[in-house]
């Protein structure tokens, strides 16, 4: 059992009740003074509220880091009939799964937190976009907000406010574009997924091309907090530029799997090494995928990287969601790229040109590459077509993309470099390079790969060295797999 | 059900509901993690094991809740229990035979159980 001894790196905000209420009981939400920040707010001015939020120094969770008092200020000051609070929990980053924790923890944060932005910008209307795969987390928001509607807490004039608020679901089929948020208006309107240009921003002109504000659920679950414990108790967490905490989904190669939330300013290494007990059975720590497909692999040099919005970018890697994916010695950096890719072209929506013809592109160099046949042209297309697909793909699903390739060719250069000049994979991992053979001093002639070879390339006396015949070897790895006396030797 | 009308009814609220818990001070309160990931990992088993075994052994003055996720993945199921008077301890890889030896090891006899997640985090209280 990894104890996780340490000083309390931890602050839990967004977090704060996970695991500590009843997700299911209104009342375990009030008894911690649940919807008590909705009722100071509706004795607020408009503008103050947003002036809160902005002085709070709070910026967009879902990745983008746009400061959200700033964009809820925008939706303020345009005036129209009706307005739209919008929060997306589409959560589709591989690896990341902190908005289904707060939503299966804490749901009344997230109502509360909506109703609280409603007031804010002038919106009676809310809807949260959650992907269908979530059926715990709607289960546990539609109770939440059935409660809270029968306590008069969502609805007609609010704690005697005169302001009107409720919320309806709205799901989604599991695209993981509809994480950009004019791709998610167009999917709530009974539209496809797609995402259209920007300007004009959804605040300006969103749903029904009324203004609307599309937030994430974990810069919602820190509302109320703000507005109970003041902005200036949020902004002294935290770094110049990034306030508060970031919750992240430790998954990977790491010891202690889970949700870590921690102040900005934490050091990738504090993260990795002693909240998450680094790599398990001894292997040495090689990367972390930060930003899921969007984002970069940071490489030992960059753990001392205060995690924040800015210093992430300069690393070319990004906060993204909060998915952390640690890789060990044995995983092969063009093939964790390839993996993102694969990812990527299967989720790009198709509309625009650079996303759907460059992914496959892209996959299809990174294929050569790890099947031994790449060559250092492939390697300065590989970069040239990441850089145009950058400049010119329509939204940020596209304009992310090539950002895996990019960093791990930046980081990992000479993981590349094997790949194409000695034709090796270091890391032993891109079988179509590997040579399988025995070592004759560790075979022990137990016979157990002759049995699990599929196509019997293996052959010997028994309790005498075996023999493998590397050229009706497939390269499958099984008789590696098997061997107990390590006697296979994988190069 | 009534609705709340003000921010002093939504206070006056909390006071009842306050009240109502206090209740629970002379209880074992008994916290079993119920979010998808440690139902998967066999949270709902662990709950009807110790239910069963507090009934089995007649104990009255003990308090079932669920709750959502408890951010450790790598210990699912993870049960949080608090003696009366005594600070909540977390226990984790709750299976079934570990769920029975809660409850007659450290809720009948107070003894120390295996298997403790020590607090590494500061919780913001509102």
């Amino acid at each position: 059992m990894a104890a996780t001894a340490l000083d309390k790196k931890q602050i839990r905000i967004a977090t704060r009740n996970c695991g500590f209420i009843d997700p299911e009981c209104i009342d375990s939400y009030i008894g911690i003074r649940g919807y008590e920040g909705l009722g100071q707010v509706l004795t607020m001015a408009q503008a103050d509220v947003v002036d809160l939020i902005k002085r709070s120094g709070l910026r967009g969770r879902g990745g983008g880091g746009f400061p959200t008092g700033v964009k809820w200020g925008i939706a303020l000051s345009n005036k129209a009939d009706q307005k739209y609070m919008v929060c997306n929990a589409d959560e589709g980053d591989p690896g990341a799964f902190m908005d289904r924790a707060v939503l299966e923890g804490d749901p009344h944060s997230v109502v509360e937190a909506m109703a609280i932005g409603g007031y804010a910008i002038g919106a009676t209307r809310g809807a949260v976009y959650i992907r269908a795969e979530y059926p715990l987390a709607i289960k546990r928001l539609k109770k939440a907000i059935d409660d809270a509607r029968s306590y008069g807490l969502l609805g007609k004039n609010i704690m005697g406010s005169g302001f009107d608020f409720d919320i309806e679901i709205k799901y989604g089929a599991g695209a993981f574009v509809c994480g950009e948020e004019t791709a998610l208006i167009r999917s709530m309107e009974g539209q496809r997924g797609e995402p259209v240009s920007k300007p004009p921003f959804p605040a300006e002109s969103g749903y029904w091309k009324k203004p609307t504000i599309v937030n994430n659920v974990e810069t919602f679950a820190n509302v109320p907090a703000i507005i109970i414990k003041g902005a200036d108790w949020f902004s002294s967490i935290g770094t110049a530029t990034s306030k508060g905490t970031k919750v992240f989904a430790l998954a990977g190669k790491i010891t202690n799997v889970g949700l870590v939330e921690v102040p900005m300013g934490t050091t990738l290494r504090e993260v990795i090494f002693d909240i998450g007990g680094g790599c398990p059975d001894g292997k040495a720590f090689k990367a972390v995928q930060t930003g899921g497909p969007s984002g970069g692999a940071l490489s030992h040099k960059d753990l001392d990287v205060k995690i924040d919005y800015e210093s992430l970018i300069a690393r070319k890697s990004m906060m993204g969601s909060g998915g952390m994916v640690v890789m060990d010695e044995d995983d092969c950096m063009v093939s964790v790229a390839k993996f993102f890719l694969d990812f990527t072209m299967d989720e790009t929506c198709g509309k625009c040109t650079p996303c759907r013809i460059g992914s496959k592109r892209l996959y299809e160099i990174l294929e050569k590459i790890t099947q031994g046949r790449g060559t250092r042209e492939d390697l300065s297309r590989l970069q040239t077509l990441c850089v145009n697909i950058k400049d010119t793909a329509l939204c940020g699903l596209g304009q992310t993309m090539p950002n895996p390739i990019l960093s791990t060719m930046d980081t990992f250069a000479d993981e590349y470099a094997a790949h194409v000049d000695d034709k090796k994979c270091p890391a032993h991992v891109c079988t179509s390079m590997l040579t399988f053979s025995i070592d004759p001093a560790k075979c022990t002639g137990c016979t157990l790969c002759t049995k699990v070879c599929p196509v019997e390339c293996i052959s010997g006396t028994k309790k005498l060295p075996h023999v493998l015949d590397a050229s009706k070897c497939i390269k499958c790895g099984s008789c590696y797999d098997k061997c107990k006396f390590d006697a296979i030797i994988k190069q | 059900m009534p609705t709340i009308k003000s921010l002093d009814e939504l206070k006056a609220k909390r006071q009842d509901i306050l009240e109502r818990e206090k209740a629970k001070l002379d209880k074992v309160v008994i916290n079993v993690s119920l979010a998808t990931c440690s139902i998967a990992a066999g949270g709902n088993l662990a709950l009807e094991i110790m239910k069963e075994e507090v009934a089995q052994n007649g104990l009255t003055n003990v308090e079932f809740m669920q709750s959502g996720c408890m951010t450790y993945c790598f210990a699912e199921p993870t049960v949080e229990i608090t003696l009366p008077g005594k600070a909540p301890v977390l226990f984790c890889g709750v299976d079934a035979a570990k769920a029975k030896e809660l409850i007659t090891e450290y809720v009948i006899k107070g003894e120390a159980v295996e298997g403790i997640i020590p607090v590494n985090y500061e919780r913001v209280v509102l």
